[in-house]
């Protein structure tokens, strides 16, 4: 598989990472290489295997329905970038 | 060598002694490792430096010691990769994204080390979300292996991700430190420092509190300067935590005590694979050495197979940057880290994970979204998650018949971080160490010999599910017969 | 299905619900903060709610039961294993960057609910899978006027997602399933059902076809939170479709918002952008696995749900259709009902409950929980009229006051000097106190006025300060005046 620049500004987009356009091209080539070496799993026959979820046997243990978190709002914003109050603040949002 | 630097090369189970004998008190002892910390800072070993609650834990040490509660860690002076949550004290991940980022919370397992009386000297560098084989991406800068040679053209790199750790600990800056083991970040960097690394069984010791990475392989672990100590410290740092899902709830282990057991008539496994694809000869007569010291010590050694090997590296790429591309879709500069702001949300949020991200880091997070991405997610993310099926088979398999495995733990010793210039061939460095954190399984890095260089160089044991106790009975065993006692050049307290 | 008339022709409405409902437990899905509606801002945040670094999610068994419980409520298969997977994609109120939910695997899948129409009519709606999701938190716009704040009370709020299959064809429809759907998860207590607190909200997937003709293409009408709403948001949706589709354009496919005060539904371009979610399984945790007997145990414990409940309210208690329809529509009314006529005639409990208790329910706008009048103290003062201690008459004057002052039956009835005389010798005594003292009238009405008995019995009433049993008066001058 190769990536080209559209592809990769397209991911970057999704991922919400900033890449200059300089970048576009070397980066897509950087990311086809990885891609091009991980395809090798294509030629494994997994036909009727099950793909792993959770490693081992563990299945997910359920915990009781008792509150015993939060009541910590200043903690919780402690180490916002724009705190307003008790708040977090982004920039205003168009719905 | 002075009284001082004595101290400094003293391993966990004898300053333990040391302390119980009065010879030293923890403060002494403290004292002494923070007495070094300019030749461990010309490592760049730590990010963060904590001598005031060194300190304080050394007198509350004292205090336990004197009390008689201590425990097995309480007095020793370690390290925690900067991946652990530390209440109170800045973590990074080495990354500029979470500035100044101060939880108000502690890990789960440095909590544990902590409440046993362990000593905080610092928060030790790593590669950039634990992302990297070689401590290059942290954005605090390299960190470099003591074992560089005098003259070197570049420093060598301790290995990574846990690169300050195991610096650390061989240049007796830190006398253990905690890692965390994603695909070979605790073995890898082991094996290139020549201190012992182990990865428990996934599940054995707490996620809880440690940044992720990818959450089905981080596994946190001891790096620390012999067999017994990784016992004693895994003793302290393992245990079910109902704050983990995936936390295992095995019955506690005496790891310590279970090093008695030996090896004696122990099957080891010797997988075939992994001795393809033109194996350096150093590597290989080490190996040979390794398997030699085993059937020495009693064990008998089988041929086993491991057919899936060869297809392990890039399905742990996959798994690994697929659930690395969401768990680091938290850092947008809303709840904590460094913002870049912009003119919009979706802006801010750009420029944020643009600037705050390092470019492997990036670059993970890009090839991650991909093979989750609309289309592809059977091609790559399922398909690797068959093969993981295949690979965990493949051990299951083996284990029938042995105890162990035994392997090399890297391909080769310490390079320089200008000599592997694409990403490809550095991810090749974890070609050894990746099947195992596929499948969950323990292993363990026990410095064995010296490479032509003069550098060390590692074997691993791998385990069978919450099988520490073999693997650090065999890891014992290797110890104990190679003998490995040489010490790098770059020493704390050397000159002193 | 119902048609609506277009210009040329009828047009077939085709909807679909999502229907999300919070789980009534106290904490979180994932965290053990504070599920509770309201709260200072952020307070009700563990630091996993606010994505810490570090922070791992633990189910909350309770949202496991409600899920399970709904599933049998819905008369579904509940899956022994689930797998909770990562939907990703970057907003403010989804502080992990991800949405834990369930995709390929629910936990609950299949199912239907029956319907009531106009007409007694039943329609069976079926139900495509219920899965476990976190809540989002809030944004607020209008308080900064340069940024949106985040409140992160309601993230990780556990949610059950239900979604209906395309068989609802009407607003009527969807409404009467809402109603339903509401019901049978406030019977099992497992959501509270308030849609003004969001606590239940809907989706609407709505498509017109002409009768016969395939599929046509959907909008999806986000987060509509009361009954009402559904209704006309379905109504005009329909409509503007129709006047889209017979002007010759096409339908795109997008999500639309309803808006209340307008009554009109719009596009929302601030979700038009493509998504790619990128689901896979969480790796934070295992799949959920369930034992059968743990399943079995939630489905012995299960109360009684509506449909049964109505059944034997008809046939065992003998009530109308109607009546059991109205006293099962929801939980805490039917339970009421069951209370009050715990041991005495079912109907006129039934008369009392649909008449005097939820006319003032509604008048006063309060719930059967906190109605002035408890059950036990309308079934006593039922017993009082049984008895022939008070009239029906006193009963809904004594009622009156129970819900006024809310004291008891007995204070009321004795503190207003409620009684009826029943006693045949004082009941005489009235009679021929009156028949004496209108000795005229007596002759006039055996000379041929029958009417005039209505006369005496008033007399006799009022002689009696209204206390004596009118059906005994009535008798007893008959007897004698035409004796």
């Amino acid at each position: 598989m190769s990536l080209d620049r559209d592809t990769v500004a397209d991911i970057a987009r999704l991922a919400r990472i900033n890449v200059a356009d300089g970048e576009l091209d070397s980066l897509a080539g950087e990311l086809s290489q990885i891609l091009n070496w991980v395809e090798q799993l294509n030629s494994v026959d997994t036909k009727g295997v099950e793909p792993l979820v959770g490693v081992g046997t563990a299945m997910a243990p359920l915990r009781q329905d008792v509150v015993n978190d939060g009541g910590q709002a200043d903690a919780v914003v402690s180490n916002a970038p724009d705190a307003v109050g008790p708040y977090f603040g982004v920039p205003k949002v168009i719905e | 060598m002075s009284a001082l630097s004595d101290l400094l090369r003293l391993d966990i189970a004898s300053a333990r002694k040391g302390l119980a004998d009065k010879q030293f008190t923890a403060r002494e002892l403290t004292e002494a490792y923070l007495a070094a910390a300019d030749d461990a800072r010309a490592l760049n070993g730590f990010i963060t430096e904590t001598p005031d609650q060194a300190l304080a834990d050394a007198d509350a040490a004292d205090a336990r010691l004197l009390a008689g509660n201590a425990t097995a860690m309480t007095g020793m002076p370690i390290a925690q990769k900067d991946l652990f949550c530390t209440e109170g004290i800045r973590t990074t991940a080495a990354s500029k994204i979470l500035g100044d980022f101060t939880p108000p919370y502690e890990s789960t397992v440095s909590g544990k080390l902590k409440a046993d009386g362990a000593v905080l000297l610092g928060k030790a560098n790593l590669d950039e979300f634990a992302m990297g084989s070689a401590n290059i991406t942290s954005a605090f800068g390299p960190v470099t292996n003591p074992w560089t040679p005098e003259g070197a053209a570049a420093p060598l790199t301790p290995g990574g991700s846990s690169g300050g750790s195991a610096a650390l600990v061989a240049a007796g800056a830190a006398i253990a430190a905690t890692g965390t083991d994603t695909g070979g970040s605790i073995r890898q960097p082991a094996a290139l420092c020549g201190v012992v690394g182990l990865k428990p069984t996934y599940g054995r010791c707490s996620r809880w509190g440690v940044v992720a990475f990818a959450s089905s392989l981080d596994q946190p672990g001891p790096i620390t300067r012999s067999v017994r100590d990784a016992a004693i410290m895994l003793g302290s740092m393992a245990g079910h935590d109902p704050k983990d899902s995936t936390s295992a709830s095995a019955a506690p282990v005496d790891f310590e005590a279970a090093l008695a057991g030996g090896v004696k008539s122990m099957r080891v496994g010797v997988p075939r694979e992994y001795r393809a694809d033109g194996m350096p000869a150093e590597i290989d007569a080490l190996w040979q050495e390794g398997i030699e010291m085993a059937k020495a010590a009693g064990a008998e050694i089988v041929d086993v197979s491991l057919p899936m090997t060869k297809m392990a590296l890039p399905a742990y790429y996959i798994v690994a940057l697929a659930e690395a591309s969401s768990n680091l879709a938290r850092y947008d500069g809303v709840r904590y880290c460094a913002r870049e702001d912009g003119n919009d949300l979706t802006e801010m949020y750009s420029n944020t994970r643009g600037t705050g991200f390092g470019e492997e880091v990036r670059r993970r997070i890009l090839i991650g979204t991909y093979v989750l991405s609309a289309g592809y997610y059977d091609a790559y993310y399922k398909q690797a998650q068959k093969v993981r099926t295949l690979i965990a088979n493949d051990f299951n398999a083996a284990f029938n018949d042995v105890d162990v495995l035994l392997t090399p733990t890297t391909p080769s010793a310490a390079f320089a971080a200008g000599d592997v210039d694409d990403p490809v061939a550095m991810y090749m460095n974890d070609i050894f160490t990746v099947p195992a954190s596929m499948a969950g399984l323990p292993g363990m890095s026990v410095p064995a010999g010296l490479s032509a260089e003069g550098l060390p160089l590692g074997l691993q044991i791998i385990g069978k599910p919450f099988d520490e106790a073999s693997v650090l009975q065999m890891g014992q065993a290797i110890e104990d017969a190679a003998g490995f006692d040489k010490t790098p050049r770059l020493l704390a307290g050397a000159k002193s | 299905m119902s048609t609506i008339e277009g210009q040329d022709g009828a047009w077939e409405m085709v909807i679909g619900l999502e229907t999300h409902a919070q789980v009534a437990s106290k904490a979180k899905l994932f965290s053990s903060a504070s599920a509770a509606f309201g709260g200072a801002p952020n307070d009700h945040v563990a630091f996993l709610d606010a994505g810490m670094p570090g922070m791992l999610p633990v189910i909350n068994q309770r949202c496991v039961e409600a899920a399970v419980l709904s599933g049998f409520g819905m008369n579904s298969t509940i899956n022994l294993k689930s797998i909770f997977d990562r939907k990703n994609y970057f907003y403010p109120d989804l502080p992990l960057g991800y949405q834990i939910s369930q995709f390929s695997d629910p936990i609950v899948s299949g199912g239907w609910l029956d319907i009531e129409l106009e007409g007694g009519e039943t329609k069976r709606i079926g139900v495509t899978r219920l899965h476990l999701e976190q809540d989002a938190g809030k944004s607020i716009h209008d308080q900064d006027p340069y940024r949106t704040l985040v409140d992160l009370n309601r993230a990780g709020v556990g949610l059950m997602e239900i979604v209906s299959e395309p068989d609802i064809g009407s607003a009527e429809e969807a409404a009467a399933y809402v109603t339903k759907l509401r019901a049978i998860l406030r019977y099992l207590g497992v959501c509270d059902g308030n849609m003004e607190e969001g606590s239940l909200r809907c989706d609407v997937n709505l498509s017109m076809r002409r009768p016969g003709d395939e599929l046509g293409t959907r909008c999806e009408i986000k987060n509509v939170n009361s009954i009402r709403f559904i209704r006309e948001a379905i109504e005009f949706e329909a409509r503007r479709q129709v006047e889209v589709l017979e002007d010759g354009g096409a339908i795109v496919q997008e999500t639309r918002l309803f808006d209340p005060d307008r009554g009109e539904t719009r596009s929302m371009r601030s979700k038009e952008e493509s998504h790619d979610y990128r689901y896979f399984p969480d790796p934070d945790l295992p799949p959920l696995v369930l034992e059968q007997s743990y399943v079995d145990e939630l489905r012995a414990g299960m109360p009684e749900l509506p449909d049964a409940k109505k059944t034997r309210f008809v046939t065992e208690l003998g009530l109308t259709s109607y009546d059991a329809d109205v006293l099962t529509a929801d939980r805490d009314n039917a339970l009421y009902f069951e209370a009050a006529a715990d041991g005495r005639d079912a109907k006129t409990v039934a008369n009392w409950v649909t008449g005097e208790v939820f006319g003032r329910l509604n008048k006063n706008d309060v719930s059967i929980n906190t109605a002035p009048v408890p059950a036990a103290e309308l079934g006593a003062l039922v017993d009082m009229i049984k008895s022939g201690k008070i009239s029906g008459r006193q009963a809904k004057e004594a009622f009156e006051a129970m819900w006024a002052e809310g004291k008891p039956a007995q204070t009321v009835v004795d503190e207003l000097g409620l009684s009826q005389i029943s006693d045949d010798s004082a009941i005489e005594a009235l009679v021929d106190q009156v028949m004496q003292a209108n000795m005229d009238k007596v002759e006039e009405y055996r000379g041929g006025k029958p009417k005039l008995i209505g006369f005496f019995v008033g007399q006799v009433m009022k002689a009696s300060k209204g206390q004596a049993n009118p059906a005994s008066v009535n008798a007893m001058l008959k007897a004698k005046l035409d004796g």
